[in-house]
């Protein structure tokens, strides 16, 4: 094997594969879900996971594969088993939360009986006031 | 044809485009024989609404064996892709260029981490793709096998190649799978800085002395056959293309791509008075299509298949890479860690 690489060269790579070289189970440690903040003021955003033994070298990971191209100001990582998930097969306990529209800003209408009222009773409007002033 | 070969009989293929296995072995079978039809319904309508899978939801057996096999091949393709420019590293013309290409490089293996992570989510643990690499098991992209023989070589990889490689990926980033589709925004991202460096590049080349010049047109008359092949061969259009396409797993067929990356790369090429080695390139207007020579299938199997000019030393390679890290990785296990599937 001659290689166009001299440092490959020197290495002197076996042809074959050695069968009792190949990775062993949990070789890589467990994953870490990664947390990213942009910058200080911001939500920390869950960005993907890195492979480590501790959370120390979690975090250096982290930096290394989510901070080397971004802006950062900060990076969380957890243990992928020790979050707690909501099932999406039960998505739909969600699903009542559009109805509530009495929590919406938007559902509430005073105008057209505000003006009612005024006509009623004879008050000016306060806009109508402003337009008329030269 | 090649003895032994059949591209329709469900041998492992490596398809530029997609990674995927077009002819499984089931061909001719259902893909969804053994499948809950009420579940089947519920997931092709999310997929149908543009809504994405995520891992913890239900999927067909097929599902998750095409996409596990096409985001491991993709993560392969990055990590066995940074070794012919990484050889170029110590040999980089000029400071900025070596800085440039050494980025470039840790985005790639970045690029590797991210799509085994998304892979990983489906149930394949880390460890097993890499030993199924360095086995020679599971493939991928036929372009790596090639050697970058000048600096020229890396200049056509970094714009060409990569050109290719984002028109596929940005293709596969409005696919079905939420993890996947993740991870492949975010490496669309910084492959733009990669597109634009290898241009640059090129460009300095081609625009330089007689001898510059004609050290990038080499350079590009041994990489044409490869990025031709880059996509694939055309798409054999099955009940099993077609499903694929439906669950949204392949997202366009192999010639599409390679019409996308005709369209945009072939007027930029002769922009800078380069010569494509293939007298039949044209484009034909009134069919709106790239005619070209019919590139060398023979070839792309026999590379696939082991006997390529770099097939040997990519995985010897790697494999002395995982060899020589062995030690520091058994020394931190933990003896009482369970494995976890990553959440997303």
């Amino acid at each position: 094997m001659k290689s166009y690489d001299p440092r490959i060269n020197r290495l002197n790579l076996p042809k074959e594969e050695n069968k009792e070289k190949a990775l062993t189970p949990q070789e890589n440690w467990a994953t870490f879900e990664v947390f990213h903040q942009k910058k200080r003021g911001e939500q920390h955003v869950h960005v993907g996971i890195v492979h480590a033994p501790d959370p120390d070298i979690a975090l250096l990971f982290a930096k290394e594969q989510f901070g080397r191209r971004r802006v950062t100001a900060n990076l969380w990582v957890v243990k992928s088993s020790e979050i707690h998930a909501s099932d999406y097969d039960d998505q739909d306990i969600f699903s009542t939360t559009p109805e509530k529209t009495y929590r919406e800003a938007s559902d509430y209408y005073v105008m057209d009986r505000i003006r009612k009222y005024q006509q009623a009773h004879g008050i000016e409007d306060r806009k109508e006031l402003k337009r008329k002033k030269p | 044809m090649v003895p032994g070969f059949d591209p329709h009989n469900g041998r492992p293929e490596m398809y530029g485009n997609a990674y995927i296995e077009t002819t499984p072995k089931t061909a001719g079978k259902s893909l969804t024989e053994n499948e809950d039809p009420v579940k089947l319904a519920e997931f092709e309508a999310r997929i149908a609404h543009g809504e994405k899978i995520e891992p913890q939801d239900w999927m067909p057996a097929e599902y998750r064996k095409q996409l596990i096999r096409m985001i491991e091949q993709h993560a392969h393709s990055e990590i066995i892709g940074a070794l012919p420019e990484g050889t170029w590293i110590t040999r980089a013309p000029g400071f900025r260029r070596k800085l440039a290409l050494m980025a470039k490089v840790q985005d790639e293996v970045g690029h590797a981490q991210l799509l085994y992570s998304a892979a990983e989510t489906l149930g394949k643990p880390r460890e097993d793709m890499i030993n199924d690499l360095i086995s020679g098991k599971s493939k991928y992209s036929n372009v790596f096998n090639y050697p970058a023989e000048t600096w020229a070589d890396t200049a056509i990889i970094a714009w060409l190649i990569d050109a290719g490689a984002i028109i596929n990926q940005v293709a596969n980033s409005k696919g079905s799978y939420g993890p996947y589709c993740r991870a492949l925004e975010r490496i669309c991202t910084e492959e733009s800085f990669h597109l634009k460096y290898g241009h640059d590049n090129v460009v300095y080349l081609a625009t330089g002395t007689q001898v510059q010049r004609e050290m990038v047109q080499d350079a590009l008359n041994r990489w044409w056959p490869p990025i031709m092949h880059f996509f694939g061969p055309s798409d054999k259009i099955s009940v099993h293309t077609e499903t694929l396409m439906k669950w949204k797993v392949k997202m366009a067929s192999n010639d599409d791509m390679r019409q996308k990356f005709l369209d945009e790369y072939v007027p930029k090429i002769w922009d800078l008075g380069l010569t494509i080695p293939d007298p039949d390139l044209k484009k034909n207007e009134e069919t709106g299509k790239w005619e070209y020579t019919e590139p060398d299938w023979e070839e792309f199997k026999r590379v696939i298949n082991g006997d390529g000019p770099c097939n040997k030393e990519r995985l010897a390679v790697r494999r002395k890479a995982e060899e020589k890290g062995a030690w520091v990785r058994r020394a931190l296990i933990h003896d009482n860690e369970q494995y976890s599937i990553p959440l997303a």
